[in-house]
C-alpha cells in the first residue's frame, strides 16, 4: 500500500508585529519604550530604548566642581527613593575625605533610608498590582506611603527630593517629635503588611499571573550583575546591608529574604514580588533596633566640613537601594571631583528585561517589566 | 405618537441609569479604596459629576486618525448601542410594561447582544491602530467562547421554565410556595439552576468585559484596547453602551433566576410599580456586585481567561445541562 | 583577596607584569594593556581562585591632560568575597577596546552608555548603538572637549 501523504496546506503567511510600547503607555513606570514584536500576542522580541529622561546628572556633577553641590541632583537620579541616592553618595564621598560621622547621624540615616525603602517598595509593591489590573492595592498602598511621606517631610520639609543629607551630617536637626512619629508608623504599619497580603499576594488570579513568568536563573543574574529583589528574587542571598555592611547596618538583626519558588519557579514575579513585601518587615526590625539604639543628643552638623578639602584618588562605594545597588564611582582631583559615575541598579535590572521575556504573552511582559520595578530616572540619570 | 413614547422610555431608562451607574461607580471604587470620590459638583455627593462630565464630553474634538476608515470607525459605537437597545425591547420591566412581548424573547435578546462583538470588533479594526487591533482580537475570542456557557446556562432555565417568552417567564414566577415561604424563583425551584446561575454570572462578567475578565480594553496593557483611538462623545457611547450591557445582562439573569419583577413577599408590595423596583433593584445588585469585583481583583491573562471558559465552564454547564433536565423528568 | 595578592598571584601563575597604582585616597587599582584585556579579563572570571563572576560597574572616562580615554571595570567575587579595580587606556585618535560582554552579560548595556557618552569603540559588541542620548546625536558629551551642537533636527538646544 502506498503511504499517505497527506495534502500540503496552502502557505499561510505568518507575519509578526512590531508594536512601541510606550513612551507613553499605562504601564511603562515612566517614559521608557519597549520595541516589542509580537507573533499574535506572543513576544518574539523585546528591545528597551531609553535615554527619554537623561538628565545629564554625571555631566552636571562633574561641571558643579564641588562635592557639596552634586548632592540635590543626586535625589534626581532615582525619586522615588531618592534618600538613598542621597546616601550612597555621601558614604562614597565620606569614604574618599575619609571622614568620621557622629553615631546621631548615622542613626538617622538608617532610620530614613528604612523609612524611604518601605515607602519605595509600597509603590513598587502598588504599581505592580496596577499593572495586573488591580488598582485597590495600590491606593492602599499609597495610604501607608503618604505616612511615610509625612514624617520625611517634617524631618527634611520636602515630600519627594529631600536633599537632607550632606557629607559628613545632616542639614539641619532632627524634629523633637521625630521618634514618636515613627514608632505610631511602624506599629500602624504591621498589620497592614498582612492586609496587602490577603488582597493580593494570596490571591489566586494574582498568583496565576505572576507564578512562573519571567523566570531568572540565579547564574543569569548575576552574569547580569542583577542586585537588590531581583537578585533576591531568584534564590541568592545577597544584600550588601549584610554582606558588605556600610554605614552602621552591621549591628542590627534583620533577615534577607530571598525567592523560594513557592508559588512556582523560583525567580519569577512572585518571587520577586514577595521578597520586596517581606522586605518590608525587616526593614520595620531594623527601624525599631535603630529607635532604641539612637542616642537622644548630638549636633548632627558636628562633622560637617566647612569647606571640602578634595584629595586625588577614587572610590567605588555601593549601597543598597530598594532596587539594588546604587554604585558611585568618583574620580577626585584636588580641585574638586573629576568624574562622578552613578551605576544605578534600575539601569542594570532593565538590561535583563530582553532575556527573560521572549516567548511570554503581551500581559507577561507588563507583569516582568512591573516585577523588575525600574525607575526611569535611575535608568536615564 | 404613543408607540414613540413607548419604544422612548427603555431610552430615557438606558440614558438616566448610565449616568446614575457611573457615579455608583466612582463612588463604590472610592469607598472601596478608602477615600470619598467625587464629592463637589451639584452639591451632595457629587450627584452631579457624571452630568459634568457627559457635557464635557460633548464639547470635545471628535478626532478620527487619519488612516481609519472613516465609516466603520464613525458607526461602531452606534451600531453597539443600538444593539443593547434593542435588546432592551424584550425585557419585562414590569407586569404592565414589557417593549415587545414576544415568544421568542429569549432567542431574539441572545442574537441581539452578538451583535455587540461585531461592533468592538468594527471599532477595533477601522481604528488602524495595533492596540486596538489586539484589543479587538481578544474581545472576538473572548466574547465567541463566553457566548456559550451564556447560552447553555440560559438553555437550563429554559428547560425548567418552558417558555421563551421573558414576560411568561417572569409570570409564573410570583407568588410564595417554595417550602411554604420561599419566592417561586426558579433559582429555588432547581438545586442545578444555583450551578447554572453561578456559570450565567461568571459569564455575563466576562461578556461585559469587566474584570477580571475586562481584557478586550485591559488599560495597563493595550492602553484602551479597542476604543484607544476614540475620544469625544464617541468615546462617551462606548461608555454608556458598556454600562447599558451591564445592565441588560444582570437584568437578564433578574428575569431567568431571581423572578424578574415578582415581589419577594409574595402579593404584598406587589403591583406594576413595585414590580418595576423590584426588576431594577434585582438588576441594580448585581451590577454592584460587578463593580465591587471590579475594585478588587486583578485580570486574567487572555490565555487563562480561554481555559477557564473552554475547560471549565462549557464542560460543568453542560454536564449541568444534563442534570437539570434529568431532576425536571424526575420531579 | 586584597589588590596586591591578586596582581602577584597572577603574576605568579600567569607570567604578567602587572603593578598596582596607588592613589593618595580610595581605592588602588591594576591598569592593563587593550591587547591582553580580554585574556586578563577571563582569567579574572574563570581562575578558581578569583572567580570573579560579578562585574558591578564599567565606566569610561576621558582623561584630558593625558589625551587618553580609559575604560574603568569593577569587579567583585560573590564567591571568594573580594573585589578589584581594572583599568584600560587608550589614545584618544583611536579609541578602541576588546568588549568583555560574551564575559559578563551586564557589560552589554554599560559599554553602550560608553561608546555613546564618552567615545570609545568596544571591539566584538553586538550591538554598539548610542543607548542615552539620541543616534544622530553629534559628540560624546562626557568627553572634557564636548560642545554642545547648537540645534538637534533643527530644534535649538537652549544655547
Amino acid at each position: 500500500m502506498a503511504p499517505v501523504t497527506s495534502p500540503q496546506p496552502a502557505a499561510i503567511e505568518n507575519r509578526t508585529m512590531t508594536i512601541n510600547m510606550g513612551p507613553q503607555h499605562p504601564s511603562t513606570h515612566g517614559v521608557l519604550r519597549l520595541e516589542v514584536t509580537v507573533d499574535g500576542e506572543v513576544v518574539t522580541k523585546v528591545k528597551p530604548d531609553i535615554g527619554y529622561l537623561h538628565r545629564c546628572f554625571e555631566k552636571y556633577a562633574e561641571s558643579l566642581g564641588d562635592y557639596a553641590k552634586v548632592v540635590p541632583y543626586t535625589d534626581r537620579i532615582d525619586y522615588v527613593s531618592a534618600l538613598h541616592q542621597e546616601m550612597g553618595y555621601v558614604i562614597a564621598v565620606e569614604k574618599l575625605l575619609e571622614l568620621e560621622v557622629p553615631e546621631r547621624v548615622e542613626y538617622m540615616r538608617v532610620i530614613l533610608a528604612e523609612l524611604q525603602r518601605i515607602a519605595s517598595h509600597l509603590l513598587g509593591i502598588g504599581t505592580f498590582g496596577l499593572d495586573l489590573g488591580a488598582f485597590t492595592p495600590f491606593l492602599y498602598c499609597f495610604i501607608e506611603r503618604e505616612n511615610i511621606l509625612r514624617i520625611l517631610e517634617k524631618v527634611s520639609g520636602a515630600r519627594l527630593l529631600y536633599n537632607y543629607l550632606c557629607v559628613g551630617g545632616l542639614m539641619r536637626d532632627i524634629p523633637t517629635d521625630f521618634t514618636s512619629d515613627t514608632w505610631e508608623f511602624v506599629t500602624s504599619f504591621r498589620p497592614k503588611i498582612k492586609e496587602l497580603n490577603d488582597l493580593l499576594t494570596t490571591n489566586s488570579i494574582f498568583i496565576d499571573r505572576t507564578a512562573n513568568i519571567g523566570v531568572l536563573p540565579a547564574e543569569v543574574a548575576l552574569n547580569y550583575s542583577a542586585s537588590g529583589p531581583m537578585l533576591r528574587g531568584s534564590g541568592v542571598s545577597w544584600d550588601l546591608r549584610k554582606n558588605d555592611p556600610y554605614s552602621i547596618y552591621d549591628r542590627f538583626e534583620f533577615n534577607v529574604p530571598v525567592g523560594q519558588g513557592e508559588m512556582g519557579t523560583v525567580g519569577d514575579c512572585w518571587d520577586r514580588y514577595i521578597v520586596r513585601v517581606r522586605e518590608m518587615e525587616e526593614s520595620l526590625k531594623i527601624i525599631e533596633q535603630a529607635l532604641d539604639q539612637m542616642p537622644g543628643e548630638g549636633d548632627v552638623k558636628e562633622a560637617v566640613p566647612r569647606r571640602i578639602r578634595s584629595k586625588e584618588g577614587e572610590v567605588y562605594v555601593r549601597t543598597e537601594t530598594p532596587r539594588g545597588e546604587l554604585g558611585y564611582y568618583i574620580i577626585s582631583e584636588k580641585s574638586g571631583p573629576y568624574r562622578i559615575k552613578a551605576r544605578t541598579p534600575s539601569f542594570v535590572n532593565l538590561s535583563i528585561l530582553p532575556a527573560i521575556s521572549k516567548g511570554a504573552l503581551v500581559a507577561d511582559l507588563v507583569a516582568i517589566v512591573g516585577s523588575i520595578d525600574i525607575v526611569l530616572g535611575g535608568v536615564d540619570r | 405618537m404613543a408607540l414613540l413614547i413607548f419604544a422612548t422610555l427603555p431610552l430615557l431608562l438606558i440614558v438616566g441609569y448610565a449616568l446614575f451607574a457611573i457615579w455608583l461607580e466612582r463612588k463604590v471604587s472610592a469607598h472601596i479604596q478608602d477615600r470619598l470620590g467625587p464629592m463637589r459638583v451639584g452639591g451632595w455627593h457629587g450627584w452631579a459629576q457624571t452630568i459634568a462630565d457627559m457635557l464635557k464630553l460633548i464639547q470635545k474634538e471628535d478626532i478620527i486618525p487619519t488612516n481609519a476608515s472613516r465609516f466603520l470607525f464613525k458607526s461602531a459605537p452606534f451600531v453597539l448601542f443600538a444593539a443593547s437597545y434593542a435588546a432592551f425591547s424584550v425585557i419585562p420591566f414590569s407586569s404592565a410594561y414589557i417593549g415587545s412581548s414576544i415568544n421568542i424573547g429569549v432567542f431574539y435578546l441572545l442574537a441581539v447582544t452578538s451583535l455587540l462583538t461585531l461592533s468592538v470588533i468594527m471599532g477595533a479594526w477601522a481604528s488602524n491602530n495595533k492596540w486596538s487591533l489586539l484589543g479587538g482580537m481578544r474581545t472576538a475570542a473572548q466574547m465567541v467562547s463566553y457566548e456559550v456557557p451564556t447560552i447553555m446556562s440560559v438553555l437550563s432555565v429554559l428547560v425548567v421554565a418552558g417558555s421563551l417568552n421573558l414576560m411568561t417567564i417572569s409570570e409564573m414566577q410570583t407568588g410564595n410556595d417554595i417550602l411554604g415561604f420561599l419566592p417561586n424563583w426558579l433559582i429555588f425551584q432547581n438545586p442545578f439552576l444555583i450551578v447554572a446561575f453561578i456559570i450565567f454570572f461568571i459569564s455575563i462578567v466576562a461578556e461585559s468585559h469587566r474584570v477580571p475578565f475586562d481584557l478586550p480594553e485591559s488599560e495597563s496593557e493595550l492602553v484602551a484596547g479597542f476604543q484607544t483611538e476614540y475620544s469625544g462623545m464617541r468615546w462617551g457611547i462606548f461608555m454608556l453602551a458598556e454600562y447599558a450591557d451591564m445592565l441588560l445582562l444582570s437584568l437578564l439573569g433578574a428575569v431567568l433566576f431571581f423572578g424578574g419583577w415578582a415581589s419577594p413577599f409574595g402579593s404584598y408590595l406587589s403591583g406594576p410599580v413595585w414590580g418595576f423596583i423590584w426588576f431594577m433593584l434585582k438588576g441594580l445588585l448585581f451590577v454592584f456586585v460587578m463593580m465591587w469585583m471590579r475594585w478588587t481583583l486583578p485580570r486574567y491573562r487572555v490565555d487563562q481567561l480561554m481555559e477557564i471558559c473552554w475547560t471549565i465552564l462549557i464542560p460543568v454547564s453542560f454536564i449541568n445541562f444534563v442534570l437539570i433536565a434529568l431532576w425536571e423528568m424526575t420531579f | 583577596m586584597t589588590t596586591e595578592e591578586i596582581t602577584e598571584y597572577l603574576n605568579r601563575e600567569y607570567g604578567g607584569n602587572l603593578d598596582p597604582t596607588y592613589a593618595e585616597a580610595g581605592d588602588s587599582w591594576i591598569t592593563v594593556s587593550p591587547s591582553v584585556l580580554r585574556e586578563v579579563a577571563k582569567t579574572l572570571r574563570d581562575d578558581k581562585n578569583l572567580q570573579f563572576n560579578n562585574l558591578m560597574c564599567l565606566s569610561g572616562i576621558h582623561y584630558q591632560k593625558e589625551n587618553e580615554l580609559g575604560v574603568a571595570y569593577h569587579l567583585h567575587s560573590t564567591i571568594h568575597d573580594h573585589k578589584l579595580v581594572m583599568k584600560v587606556r587608550v589614545p584618544e585618535d583611536n579609541p578602541v577596546v576588546p568588549s568583555v560582554e560574551s564575559l559578563w552579560k551586564t557589560a552589554n548595556w554599560h559599554e553602550r552608555e560608553a561608546y555613546d557618552l564618552v567615545g570609545i569603540t568596544f571591539r566584538g559588541h553586538p550591538g554598539l548603538l548610542r543607548i542615552l542620548t539620541p543616534q544622530d546625536w553629534e559628540g560624546h558629551p562626557l568627553r572634557k572637549d564636548y560642545e554642545q551642537q547648537e540645534s538637534y533636527r533643527n530644534v535649538s538646544t537652549g544655547i
